[in-house]
């Protein structure tokens, strides 16, 4: 078979091609480049055609395990995609289209990333969000700068509950610019309340918090928003988007800033990308979004359109003086996302938060009641609740994977004084029977 | 067409879930129980596919039209590599970092680390991390990079200098990583003025940014000197891979002298742009830059198994949640493989065909400023046009309703007027020559009846749209329910 090949001129075309440029050989063409500066080497395998690319790719997927019981999270989680998504999302009207720089041709993207943007501001309460960023954790980085923008300030308080690649990805945005950080430790799982709000200054751009944090634990952050207030701070909070159906919004708890990752909105595992970051604002501070942001106006004969809107703050205009260097975001993972809220509907987002949490509730009854296992958290949780063990979690992990069953996230390579805990998730697709067996298995593997 | 909000009605339901299987659990605390639920909209699961479906009705696309969008590289996009991503759609990116979890992802890790040998051949470079998310991500990540070598060398230095033909995200990028810009203007061939630039260089210059070919599709014939200038001052040359398009298997950036390159997945390699994203920046570096690349790196023992390696002192640290978007990825994997060698070689042989067919087709209808053969995309300019009144975006518009999707427009932005036509290798002569005689009319009409082209567009679901009302009342939510 030969190998795969989208070039569809005919040799006689390329030479009538070539005779109306009027140039001998395509080789002419590339003249300018000096011979000097041509490649050496270019050492790439046979083609070949699309029925052996995938044999291969099967192959290869192949060498993932495919069948395990998966109870980690860790920012990205197996939840159901109705298969509207795919579908709908699998339009090449919208996946093969660019970024809606032509209105007029481009008014379906434009319109469903409009309505994705007031699902983001009913979700978490806020008055303006944008067109989405790249994941959760560089959504985070984003807002801390921006939070830096609108205070003129360069300090960050940062809880030790946000998810350690959230910080390190804060922390390699920020690390070439002037800019101070403190970092909270947690405590059982919770901020710590005392030493966070003794980290705050006058100098303080913002507070960044994670809600429910890394252990799973949830916050009212009603107080530690009115302190940052107080010492004119913003509060930045990432949340976790099916929670929202169950959880106090942020708005409501007063964060100024509220980011997160869409993975769970409709977008496959795929080894972690790609999903979409989200980020939304009170309104006041829509000029220091960074990316784009659609807006609704009218054409010529008044009938509603839309638009990228406020690309004065972008870098294909403002260049080195934009609010942020993205360009490409992840419109169709968002579009994914607005896709997978409108199928579930109001209710359905309460519903699915709700087994969520209801199963979470159960599996850490069963798991918290095995001899030598403690809850860690003191505060309430919603799909992951930490568990503290009489051993080494990173050994009991490692045990029951050999099993086929992923028990969850050991901390101990991001905390090391919780090398004996566990985050577990517990997501809406894992069964009673599933849990029941990770309990007995945990036994087993503790005691025996 | 109205509002999938406007189109909810209490009560009806859409998608399913299965029933619960536990006990119902005691609620939440008050304090955190939300008070009321997201105002979603409530639809049959058939309201929400007539809803999107008919949306997508509202695009233009490669699909459904030739999309010649210069510096975008909206070529074909093969279904085979959708199915491609499918095959990996469950693997959870944890697994590999539980302990014991590495050889449960074996088929992960080696795509990745296959990719990135990949691309370092294509490139020239000596490793590729895969982490960063989109091009502008890579160029951010590319000159933290940079910073990190030169911190470690005991001074970060304080500039960074781009020529003003380059992507607004080159400046942009290398502002977030804190350095201040030195624009370069471009000399009248073409390029940067390298005089201009011989004055603008010293001790303090980090890193050069170039995109070769420009933006104006013309390849530098300098490039070689620059770089030598540059590293005489011991700065670093930084390729911004947009163009890449143009030389697979000509010229590889690393053996030109660059040290820092980003590549555009969803432009080179075949993926879609899925309307605006996601996008893949995977960056390669030369040896020296290796030691401070993001982490997670992945390695590959004498067994054949692969490995994440998770410490380094030198690392920048990290730039996204995991590996990058992996899907996006699998379908630039698949690319590479599927066409291989001489599939890549005759990738930018057509696209440069293509280019310079389009380019000598209608140079005598519009202002070509830079007239000389061109790489894979031309930019001429409505200069001509404007005297009868009519401006570059009047054409676009009248291309629209002539079912194509306009060139980019009104970028670079040291041309006047600009139109830059990228036509890629994926479309036909008998496409091209379509294009060509609407292009020709729209020039004839310029002469004739420029006021045809000012109503433009007029067969699409909206005319043109009042750009200074929606930024001015920032409705960017839909408020009622």
């Amino acid at each position: 078979m030969s190998a795969a090949d989208y070039c569809p001129n005919t040799q006689a075309e390329i030479r009538e091609m070539l005779a109306a440029i009027g140039v001998n050989s395509v080789e002419e063409l590339f003249g300018p480049i000096p011979q000097a500066l041509r490649a050496k080497s270019f050492d790439l395998p046979e083609g070949m055609s699309e029925f052996e690319l995938l044999q291969r790719l099967a192959e290869l997927a192949g060498k993932n395990a495919q069948k395990l019981s998966s109870f980690i999270g860790g920012g990205y989680y197996d939840h159901l995609i109705p298969a509207v998504v795919d579908h709908l999302a699998s339009r090449a009207e919208f996946y093969t289209a660019y970024t809606p720089y032509q209105p007029e041709c481009s008014q379906g993207t434009l319109q469903g990333l409009y309505e994705y943007q007031t699902a983001i501001c009913r979700l978490t309460g806020m008055a303006v969000a944008n067109a989405s960023l790249y994941d959760g954790g560089t959504a985070l980085a984003e807002a801390a700068m921006m939070a830096l923008r609108i205070t003129g300030r360069n300090r960050l308080v940062i809880d030790g509950g946000i998810s350690p690649f959230s910080r390190q990805i804060v922390k390699t945005y920020l690390a070439n610019l002037a800019v101070e950080f403190v970092e909270i430790d947690q405590q059982q799982g919770v901020t710590d309340r005392v030493a966070l709000l003794a980290a705050l200054t006058d100098q303080t751009a913002a507070i960044l918090v994670q809600n429910p944090n890394f252990f799973g634990s949830l916050d009212d952050l009603s107080d530690i928003a009115e302190e940052a207030h107080g010492k004119g701070a913003l509060l930045i909070a990432s949340v976790y988007p099916i929670a929202l159906g169950l959880v106090q919004s942020p708005a409501s708890m007063g964060a100024d800033i509220v980011v997160g990752d869409g993975q769970s909105l409709g977008n496959p595992l795929s080894f972690g990308g790609p999903s979409f970051g989200f980020i939304a604002t009170r309104k006041e501070y829509i000029r220091n979004l960074p990316g784009r942001i659609i807006g609704e106006t009218v054409d010529k004969t008044g009938r509603r359109g839309f638009v990228l809107t406020l690309q004065a703050r972008e870098q294909h205009i403002k260049r080195h003086k934009a609010t942020s260097n993205i360009c490409s975001n992840q419109s169709l993972c968002a579009l994914r996302g607005v896709i997978f809220l409108s199928s579930l509907g109001k209710d359905g987002l309460v519903e699915l938060a709700r087994l969520n949490y209801d199963k979470s509730e159960y599996a850490k009854e069963k798991l918290g009641a095995i001899k030598g296992v403690a809850v860690l958290n003191i505060a309430a949780t919603f799909n992951e609740f930490t568990l503290a063990l009489p051993q080494d979690a990173a050994a009991l992990v490692e045990k029951l994977l050999q099993q086929g069953i992923a028990a969850g996230v050991p901390l101990g390579s991001y905390y090391q004084e919780l090398a004996h805990c566990l985050v577990v998730t517990v997501t809406e697709k894992r069964s009673r029977e599933e849990i029941d067996a990770l309990a007995t298995a945990m036994e087993v593997a503790l005691w025996n | 067409m109205e509002l999938i909000y406007e189109k909810s009605m209490a009560g009806r339901r859409g998608v399913r879930l299965p029933a619960s299987d536990v006990p119902q659990a005691r609620a939440l605390p008050p304090n955190l129980q939300r008070s009321e639920p997201a105002q979603l909209p409530e639809l049959s699961e058939l309201d929400v596919v007539r809803h999107f479906t008919n949306l997508s009705r509202r695009n233009f696309s490669v699909d459904t039209n030739f999309y010649p969008l210069g510096s975008c590289t909206m070529k074909y996009n093969a279904k085979v590599l959708e199915n491609a991503a499918g095959l990996f759609a469950h693997a959870h990116p944890m697994i590999p970092l539980l302990p014991g979890g590495e050889k449960l992802a074996q088929g992960g890790l080696a795509m990745l680390h296959d990719l990135a040998g990949l691309l370092a051949e294509i490139t020239g470079m000596d490793e590729v991390t895969t982490q960063p998310l989109a091009g502008a991500h890579g160029e951010m990540t590319g000159i933290m990079l940079v910073a990190a070598y030169y911190k470690a060398k005991g001074n970060r230095k304080k500039y960074v200098i781009v020529p003003d033909s380059s992507h607004g995200t080159n400046p942009a990028s290398a502002a977030m990583v804190g350095y201040e810009i030195v624009t370069i203007p471009t000399a009248p061939y073409g390029d940067m003025d390298l005089e201009a630039f011989k004055q603008a260089m010293n001790g303090e210059v980090a890193a050069v940014m170039m995109t070769c070919p420009n933006t104006l599709g013309l390849f530098n014939p300098h490039i070689k000197e620059i770089c030598d200038i540059a590293h005489s001052h011991d700065a670093l040359m930084y390729y911004d891979g947009a163009n890449l398009n143009a030389i697979l298997g000509k010229v590889r950036p690393g053996d030109v002298g660059f040290d820092v390159i980003h590549v555009n997945l969803h432009k080179t390699f075949g993926t879609p742009h899925g309307g605006g994203g996601p996008g893949s920046g995977p960056v390669g570096v030369k040896k020296a830059l290796i030691p401070f690349l993001p982490l997670p790196r992945i390695s590959k023992d004498s067994a054949g198994g692969f490995a994440l390696l998770q410490e380094n002192p030198q690392s920048i640290g990290r730039v996204a949640n995991f590996f990058g978007n992996f899907g996006v990825m699998v379908k630039a994997y698949a690319y590479i493989i599927m066409l291989g060698r001489e599939g890549l070689i005759k990738v930018s042989e057509q696209a440069v065909l293509n280019a310079n067919y389009v380019m000598a087709q209608l140079k005598d209808y519009y202002d070509l400023p830079y007239d000389q053969s061109c790489m894979h995309e031309c930019v001429f300019s409505a200069s001509r046009q404007l005297k009868q009144g009519v401006h570059a975006i009047d054409i676009a518009k009248y291309l629209i309703d002539q079912g194509y999707h306009p060139p980019t427009v009104y970028f670079p932005l040291i041309v006047k007027e600009a139109i830059m036509i990228e036509p890629t290798e994926t479309e036909s002569k008998e496409t091209l020559d379509a294009f060509i005689a609407v292009m020709r009319e729209a020039a004839e009409l310029a002469e004739k009846d420029p006021a045809a082209l000012l109503q433009a567009p007029v067969t699409m679901p909206v005319t043109r749209l009042d750009e200074t009302k929606a930024a001015r009342e920032q409705n960017v939510c839909y408020a009622r329910w």
